[in-house]
């Protein structure tokens, strides 16, 4: 049976009805064409379809939209304010941390998760937190590069 | 069904539509880049022609268009998937027109508006397309300053081109190229051919090549703004999903396909073994797949599995005919007089590619011409499978490929472009088939496993005469030795693979350049020499002497071999491959406890003459040495009975965050010889530097990839 779903995705307000066993992701990207959160694997071990959800990083490929009612959901289209880049984006783009881009929306949403739990994370906390993610390009390295940045740059604004 | 939403308006937009109206002889097509460009090609300008990236000649507005807002659009065939050909073919283009590189605006892989450069592989952008490329812009830059000079009666040579302005150097007068733009002069001239042997810049004077030129559309991958082909959607757009047999081999016998048709919403087609289900969204499309599914019987095939794998390739071996071997000297009687003999077997699991993004397609027939969207490598040559495939003159097809999620070799092939056009062209309406991750692990195609048999023959002097090295399935890239040996035979044999094989990042190099550096490594063993200096003595070629000597230099090679022990080895390897050559030495730690090798770190110099883009090569020798280390360690397809048994990133480990070791890449310097790409070979020596690390601490030789695995058979 459909049911009616309200979320909140990156600011506005947006009812569906659909099948609350839907994946959230297919609703996002089929249904309100918010096409950042991307499909890698259907089964929850890519990070290829990290959003936010009330804050909280979740992987919308194993999240039926039926639990997501009444939540508010941010992507990687969210994230930037205007034309400001989030900090986050701005480090990928300084360590030029992106080859293909597809893991890159999920990349980015899991370090805004990991840095807003923990703003300054040691490498293994940054391996921790980023575990989830594949990059199949393997650009880990420059994106290890490019979290590290982002904490040190939110750091710096923090500074009293 | 489906609402117009703004996003879809965007990706529309985002597109370049063919005018309606025009006849199909007259390609004339409109760019809507929100400037509202328009660009019009007449007859008499075949832009589908084959350039085979710098082969045959096209015409200069076959690559080059001035728009009047100073930007110049350059067409290209190449596909960006992530190995940075966006960056550095406008990098190619700005250089020769002595433009900054903003102002390139590079079109890229739409059968529709660019030539054919041949398909995005092979590592043959930096060699082929980009002096393809450069040819095109310097050719269009001289004609412009020809027109100048004609229009202002003065010689050419009098006339200097910088930031898109000629000047005249006496007189001061100047005209841009923006000023250029769109007169008819200009069109009339860019109807002359490509010149190839047009002056391009030489090295030591390249202002924009050389330099780290981010990715052009880096803020709308970042921002989620750019649309990869699997999130391209159309106006009235169904998603599509395609019945897959249970096992390799199996036929269908017989389906009930009514209770899907039931189904409100959701269209069923059969063509024979086709059969596939499309629906308002992909959630609806595979429930009613599956419930047409279960109402299947097929005809199984018997299929070989992956426990009799090597065997059966030995078996199925084509010796003889056109795998006939490459000799030199006489290996027979070297090895007869050698004083030490060596003959050990390799072999190499099958591996995919796992793309981030699964093969994706879209497709749209309208007055019986089809348009596809698609991630694939090579656009003009699905365009001419799709055009077989449907029976329709290839003018009549289109493919389109946004920039798309990374390939590896393992999109060469249109399946899901097919399957797509398949259900559109039944159902009357644009179809999107996005492939799940299990059908990309089971149905796309695996790098080849190989059976790799290698003998060699020492002196008592410890010196190599006699190397005799067959690979069997794999192929033949990079399998000659580049070693100095008096006496080889080399042999690729074919054989009968029991998967679906094909291209991948290196293909056959890296199981080649496995076995033959994991065997110098026995044979240094035996003659009791240094891995090291048991190479150089043996090699001539300056370039990988040059490679091998930096990344010693670097790792501290001599210094760290010293300090071996039972857990932490150190290994290094060389090799060369498409033009370029590599060098690595890593460290690893080996817990014999739990079967486990951890790589610790890795230090790689990579020279593939000059670099055209340091950040983008950077980056592409990482990716290289750790997309390396999953087959190396863990990655290998496990099948029985035509079922893949390990179809999920759940029981396929690729490597992760927590799998990355220290990482120092040292990009060679050369500049004496063409540039090569480098996409590719850095991923070969990674391997075996890590067996022969293992071997230095345990003394355990590991002669299969995935070694991991072979780790722990050894130790059971
Ligand atoms: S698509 Fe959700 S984790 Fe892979
Ligand atoms: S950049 Fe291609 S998958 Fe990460």
């Amino acid at each position: 049976m459909d049911a009616r779903i309200t979320l909140t995705v990156n600011g506005d307000k947006r009812t569906v009805v659909t099948d609350p066993q839907r994946p959230l992701l297919d609703v996002l990207r089929e249904q309100l064409h918010v096409t950042g959160p991307k499909y890698g694997c259907g089964e929850g071990r890519c990070g290829a379809c990290t959003v936010l959800m009330d804050g909280r990083r979740t992987l919308a490929c194993v999240v039926p939209v039926g639990s997501a009612d009444k939540k508010t959901i941010t992507t990687i289209e969210g994230l930037a304010d205007g034309d400001r880049l989030h900090p986050v984006q701005q480090a990928f783009l300084d360590e030029g941390a992106i080859q293909c881009g597809y893991c890159t929306s999920g990349m980015i949403l899991s370090a805004v998760a990991l840095l807003n739990e923990n703003p300054r994370p040691t490498d293994e906390q940054i391996i921790e937190g980023m575990n989830g993610n594949l990059c199949r390009c393997n650009g880990y390295t420059k994106i290890m590069n490019a979290v590290r940045r982002a904490a040190a740059n939110i750091a710096e604004v923090k500074k009293p | 069904m489906i609402e117009k939403t703004a996003t879809e308006e965007k990706v529309n937009s985002k597109c370049f539509e063919f005018v309606q109206e025009a006849g199909l002889s007259r390609r004339a097509f409109v760019q809507l880049l929100g400037t509202g460009l328009l660009i019009t090609v007449t007859e008499g300008i075949s832009i589908g022609q084959r350039s085979r990236g710098g082969g045959r000649s096209i015409a200069v507005a076959a690559r080059v268009h001035l728009n009047r807002d100073g930007t110049i659009n350059v067409m290209t065939g190449k596909v960006e998937e992530g190995q940075g050909p966006r960056a550095q073919l406008s990098q190619a283009a700005a250089e020769e027109l002595r433009v900054p590189v903003d102002r390139i605006h590079l079109i890229m892989s739409d059968t529709g508006l660019v030539p054919d450069d041949g398909i995005t592989a092979g590592s043959r952008t930096t060699p082929s397309t980009v002096p393809a490329v450069r040819q095109g812009a310097a050719t269009a830059r001289e004609l412009l300053v020809r027109l100048a000079a004609d229009r202002w009666k003065v010689d050419a040579a009098n006339l200097n081109v910088q930031d898109g302005v000629i000047t005249n150097k006496k007189t001061r007068q100047t005209i841009s190229y923006a000023d250029l733009a769109g007169s008819s002069d200009v069109a009339e001239a860019f109807k002359q051919s490509v010149s190839s042997d047009v002056a391009l810049k030489p090295v030591s004077e390249w202002k924009v090549l050389g330099e780290s030129v981010a990715r052009p559309n880096s803020r709308d991958i970042l921002t989620g703004a750019h649309h990869y082909p699997s999130d391209v959607v159309r106006p009235n757009m169904l998603y599509g999903k395609i019945l897959r047999p249970p096992s390799y081999g199996a036929t269908l016998q017989s389906i009930d396909l009514s209770k899907a048709r039931a189904m409100k919403d959701v269209f069923v087609f059969r063509d024979d073994q086709f059969v596939g289900c499309a629906a308002p969204s992909s959630f609806l499309a595979s429930q009613a797949l599956e419930a047409v599914a279960q109402t299947a019987s097929w005809r199984i095939t018997p299929q070989p599995s992956g426990k009799e794998l090597f065997s059966h390739l030995k078996e199925h071996a084509r010796t003889g005919g056109r795998s006939s071997p490459r000799t030199r000297g006489s290996i027979d009687s070297a090895l007869a007089s050698a004083s030490k003999v060596l003959s050990e077997t390799y072999t190499l699991a099958y591996v995919q590619h796992t793309p981030m993004e699964p093969r994706a397609a879209i497709a749209e027939w309208n007055d019986g011409k089809l348009t596809v969207w698609s991630g694939v490598d090579g656009p003009q040559r699905v365009q001419g499978d799709l055009a077989r495939a449907f029976d329709v003159p290839s003018d009549r097809v289109r493919v389109i490929v946004p920039d798309m999620g990374g390939g590896f070799g393992g999109k060469h092939t249109g399946e899901a472009a097919e399957d797509a056009a398949r259900l559109a062209r039944a159902a009357g309406r644009p179809v999107a088939v996005h492939w799940t991750r299990a059908e990309e692990f089971t149905w796309a195609y695996f790098r080849p496993a190989a059976v790799i048999e290698c003998k060699g023959g020492l002196e008592a002097n410890g010196s190599l005469i006699a190397w005799d090295f067959t690979n069997i399935n794999a192929g033949g890239s990079a399998i000659d030795t580049p070693y100095n040996i008096a006496n080889t035979r080399i042999l690729s044999a074919g054989s009968d693979s029991p998967l679906r094989q094909g291209s991948y990042r290196c293909l056959a190099a890296t199981g080649n350049n496995f076995a033959r550096e994991s065997f110098m490594d026995e044979l240094a063993a035996a003659a009791g020499a240094d891995p090291l200096a048991f190479r150089l003595a043996h090699l001539e070629n300056s370039r990988i002497r040059t490679v091998l000597e930096t990344v010693a230099k670097h790792f501290n090679w001599a210094a760290r071999k010293k300090k071996v022990t039972a857990e932490i080895g150190v290994g290094l390897a060389c090799g060369t491959e498409k033009n370029s050559v590599v060098a690595a030495c890593v460290e690893v730690h080996v817990d014999r406890k739990r079967g486990q090798i951890k790589v610790n770190e890795v230090c790689e110099a990579f020279e593939c003459g000059p670099v055209q883009n340091p950040a983008n090569l950077t980056s592409q020798v990482q990716g290289c040495i750790m997309m390396g280390l999953g087959p190396a360690l863990r990655e290998e397809m496990q099948f029985e009975d035509g079922k893949i048994l390990n179809a999920s990133f759940a029981r396929y480990l690729v490597p992760r965050f927590e799998d990355v070791p220290k990482i120092d890449v040292h990009l060679v310097k050369k500049t004496d010889i063409p540039s090569a790409g480098g996409g590719e070979t850095p991923i070969i020596a990674i391997a075996p530097a890590i067996g022969n690390a293992v071997f230095a601490a345990t003394g355990i030789r590991l002669r299969a990839m995935p070694m991991q695995n072979a780790l722990r058979r050894q130790l059971a």
